[in-house]
């Protein structure tokens, strides 16, 4: 009964999307205000219905109803109770109903917060942002019913597929979900500017937030999803340039550039025809990647249901979305005057170098990904594009992301001289260079990676120390005024230091692993010892047993360095036995310098000696502790007061005292 | 000085730059760093260079997989497109979906005859047959499921809809 309510919910959630699609659109073109202020209540009736029809769902899996169809193909009475509701979006049906919750959960935020948004542009918006959410209700509805009933029922289900059965995965896609949704909020504000022809800084400052969330949320999807492919598939890569990880790195280069000229049109009142460009094609690359994730077009490590309705479905709402924005931009954009004047070496300089270094490089991972599917249809010939396209033809660009980040940062707007930003930045480069100059002599003269990589990384770390002290004008004042200044300096710009201090730290892990990583496969006999980089694993034993839903094989090492016992490893081989799937767990021992990775593999046909594959990773863990406090600067910078939601509200409170 | 007008001009050039740039560098990995998948029919078909990197995929002929035969935990399998056999040795830890008679697909190189595998690719759901494997079977006319590239044949839906 529930269910069949929750599948109600989510019908009227559509006319209700509808309406709101159109009614406010008409009211502020035509100038009635009623029907602009329709938007709002419409908003926020739309996010209550389909929280209904989720958390409908939700109560599905969790009472394991399993005369529902997807309850039946992705849960099981074994099931732990945490992923019986990861289960809920561990699914095609589920997770698109999640997109659409999500869609809806933002649109109302704005309806909620927006008091201060001029009438004509929240009702836009809004109704974009509806268009929206009724395009993919739709696809839901009529391609992708969560609802579907079996009959008869089963008496138990077929089990969610065990790899997903980990908590880095059952909160992996909301936060990729999030960010992509978080862009179709600035897309539809940028529509919505189109619409009405006037950017200005007031909008700029409506945008930032959104953009900053979405580009938060997708940094930490992205780096749970690297996260979890290194601990669980048990092959020790973190990044595969897999279509389906591009698929979400696109967005999060173009939504990275768009963040920072959405500060030029703020500050500088320029930058506006590029900035909505850059919003337009965000939220089209999102989408994008949503059609390539559910499509399965192109072949990925991630398995995908194939069905071809869907594809059509989401080629059309993306063929609608691209075309119709950009046919509006082309009409509306020359009227999109820009007023601030810049000298080209100076910030405005600097991050329109940012935005095309990171546009040029969205457009190459863009080219790389789609590639296999153009070679097929040109001459059929079946290509992957895999790491050592995108080592050749991505990272150059990165690295002159990041030469140029540090001097960027330092330059004043309108005007500046780098021979001054250099006499700043002078000893960070000659650290980083020496850094590098030393790891190059001691690695004796091998590939050039580690050192450019390290002394890249080091100019970024250090370049933001350099800033800092810029900022707060250092070595001339005293220590006294500058820790004022540095309690005083506002979180927009210490979530500009962490962000691109974080962003060093995982250039750092990158190089270190890339160049320095020790991989090792061996057949090996309980009771054996062999060294690894320094370390000496010792395999003492092979144990059976039973999980909560799974059987495993378990390996038992333990590791010495210099005769000290470093760390007691036990990786798994398990089977889940309802899909009769195996997984492998690695046992990995983490530290801050290194990590050591032990895969147990299959036992050899004949005699009892075990494939066993060592890692030694040196730095692995700095990329995902980058990701994070790159992560952690962005929701910093979030709650600065000039960019917090509806902060024009909230103006009359007195300015709270920073210095304690 | 700078006006608007030089200014653009300014950015413009820049842009074009850096797209010259970035096609030089598309156009250069795309004739050295992309791999060609072929099932063993096409790979058998012609003469390749040893040290050309492939792709190449079919279904594990079953009774063929050999664990750890040797002391450097190699293991040997052969794939087949219903047509044409090739025999794979492998160094390394097999994904966990790796069974005889499931589709998989293995990149390395071909050395007299024999394909040495330096990656096979794991896929997250036992359901799931490569798209070129599939292509690959109903070329040779050995693929026995539904017509669309029915990568999904069992219980309606690949299980990872995540991207990331």
């Amino acid at each position: 009964m529930i269910v069949e309510l929750g599948h109600f919910a989510l019908t009227l959630a559509f006319a209700v999307a509808l309406f709101q699609a159109v009614v406010p659109l008409v009211g502020a073109g035509r100038g009635w205000a009623d029907w602009m202020r329709a938007a709002a209540p419409a908003a926020v009736m739309q996010f209550l219905l389909i929280g209904f029809a989720f958390a409908a769902l939700v109560h599905a899996f969790v009472t394991l109803d399993f005369s529902v169809r997807i309850v039946a193909e992705h849960s099981n009475s074994q099931i732990p109770v945490l992923y019986r509701v990861s289960g809920t979006w561990g699914n095609h049906e589920g997770s698109m109903l999640l997109l659409v919750l999500i869609l809806a959960l933002f649109g109302a935020t704005v309806a909620a917060f927006g008091r201060d948004l001029p009438l004509g542009l929240k009702a836009r918006a809004l109704s974009v942002q509806s268009m929206i959410a009724a395009a993919f209700t739709a696809f839901i509805l009529f391609t992708s019913n969560p609802f579907d009933r079996l009959s008869p029922a089963p008496l138990d289900g077929n089990d969610l597929n065990p790899l997903l059965q980990d908590i880095g995965l059952a909160i992996h896609p909301p936060f990729l979900y999030l960010g992509y949704v978080g862009l179709s909020m600035v897309f539809s504000f940028a529509v919505a500017a189109l619409i009405e022809g006037k950017v200005d800084a007031a909008w700029a400052r409506w945008v930032r937030p959104w953009t900053l969330m979405a580009w938060v949320m997708l940094t930490i999807g992205i780096a749970l999803g690297s996260y979890w492919a290194y601990y669980e598939l048990g092959w020790g890569g973190w990044w595969f340039w897999d279509p389906v990880e591009n698929a979400s790195f696109m967005p999060w280069l173009v939504a990275g550039a768009l963040l920072h000229s959405a500060i030029v049109v703020e500050k500088r009142n320029a930058l506006k025809a590029w900035t909505i460009l850059l919003a337009i094609l965000a939220f089209s690359l999102s989408l994008v990647g949503i059609f390539i994730v559910r499509s399965g077009v192109l072949t990925s490590v991630h398995a995908f249901a194939n069905d071809p309705a869907r594809g059509v479905f989401i080629l059309a709402i993306l063929g609608v979305t691209i075309i119709g924005s950009l046919t509006l931009f082309a009409w509306r954009a020359p009227a999109m005057r820009s007023e601030g004047l810049f000298q080209p070496v100076s910030r405005e300089g600097g991050l329109i170098l940012n935005n095309l270094l990171l546009a040029v490089a969205a457009a190459v991972v863009f080219t790389g990904t789609l590639a296999p599917l153009v070679r097929e249809f040109i001459d059929g010939a079946k290509i992957s594009v895999g790491a050592p396209f995108f080592e050749l033809a991505f990272t150059p660009f990165m690295v002159l992301v990041i030469v140029a980040m540090p001097l960027g940062s330092l330059l004043p707007w309108k005007r500046g001289d780098l021979g001054r930003v250099m006499a700043r930045l002078w000893w960070a480069a000659a650290a980083a260079l020496a850094l590098g100059g030393v790891v190059w002599g001691l690695q004796s003269g091998e590939a050039l990676l580690a050192p450019v990589g390290l002394a890249l990384a080091a100019w970024l770390i250090l370049g933001v120390f350099v800033e800092i002290g810029a900022r707060i004008g250092l070595p001339r004042a005293s220590p006294g005024t500058a820790l004022g200044r540095l309690v005083r300096l506002p979180r927009a710009d210490w979530g500009k230091f962490l962000a691109h201090g974080g962003f060093g730290l995982s250039v750092m892990g990158i190089a270190a692993v890339t160049a320095w990583e020790v991989e090792d496969i061996r057949l090996a006999s309980p009771g054996e010892s062999y060294m690894l980089g320094g370390y000496e694993i010792h395999f003492d034993s092979v144990s059976d047993g039973q999980g909560p839903n799974y059987l495993y094989q378990r390996g038992h090492f333990t590791v010495f360095r210099d005769g000290e016992v470093v760390a007691v490893m036990e990786p798994e081989k398990r089977l889940y036995p309802v899909q009769g799937q195996p997984t492998t767990e690695a046992a990995i021992d983490m530290g801050l310098t290194r990590d050591l990775y032990l895969v147990l593999g299959d036992k050899q046909t004949t005699g009892d000696a075990w494939v066993v594959r060592a890692y030694l990773k040196p730095l692995a863990n700095w990329i995902w502790l980058g990701a994070l406090v790159m992560a952690i600067g962005g929701l910093v910078s979030l709650t600065d007061r000039r960019y917090r939601v509806g902060a024009a509200a909230r103006r009359a409170r007195p300015a709270p005292v920073a210095a304690e | 000085m700078t006006t608007k007008k030089t200014r653009r001009i300014q950015m413009m050039v820049l842009g074009a730059v850096l797209l010259g740039a970035s096609a030089l560098l598309v156009s250069f990995a795309f004739r050295d760093a992309i791999v060609f998948f072929f099932s063993p029919t096409e790979l058998l078909a012609e003469q390749r260079r040893p040290d050309q990197l492939l792709r190449v995929g079919g279904l594990v002929v079953t009774g063929s997989l050999v664990r750890g035969e040797s002391e450097t935990a190699t293991a040997t399998f052969e794939i087949t497109d219903g047509n044409a056999t090739v025999a794979v040795s492998f160094t390394g830890v097999l994904p966990d979906l790796f069974a005889e008679g499931q589709g998989v697909v293995t990149e390395g190189y071909l050395r007299d005859g024999a394909f040495v595998a330096t990656e096979v690719l794991a896929k997250h759901d036992e359901n799931y047959i490569p798209r070129e494997v599939v292509q690959a079977l109903k070329a040779q006319g050995h693929w026995e499921g539904e017509e669309d590239a029915g990568a999904d044949t069992g219980a309606g839906g690949g299980s990872d809809p995540y991207g990331g």
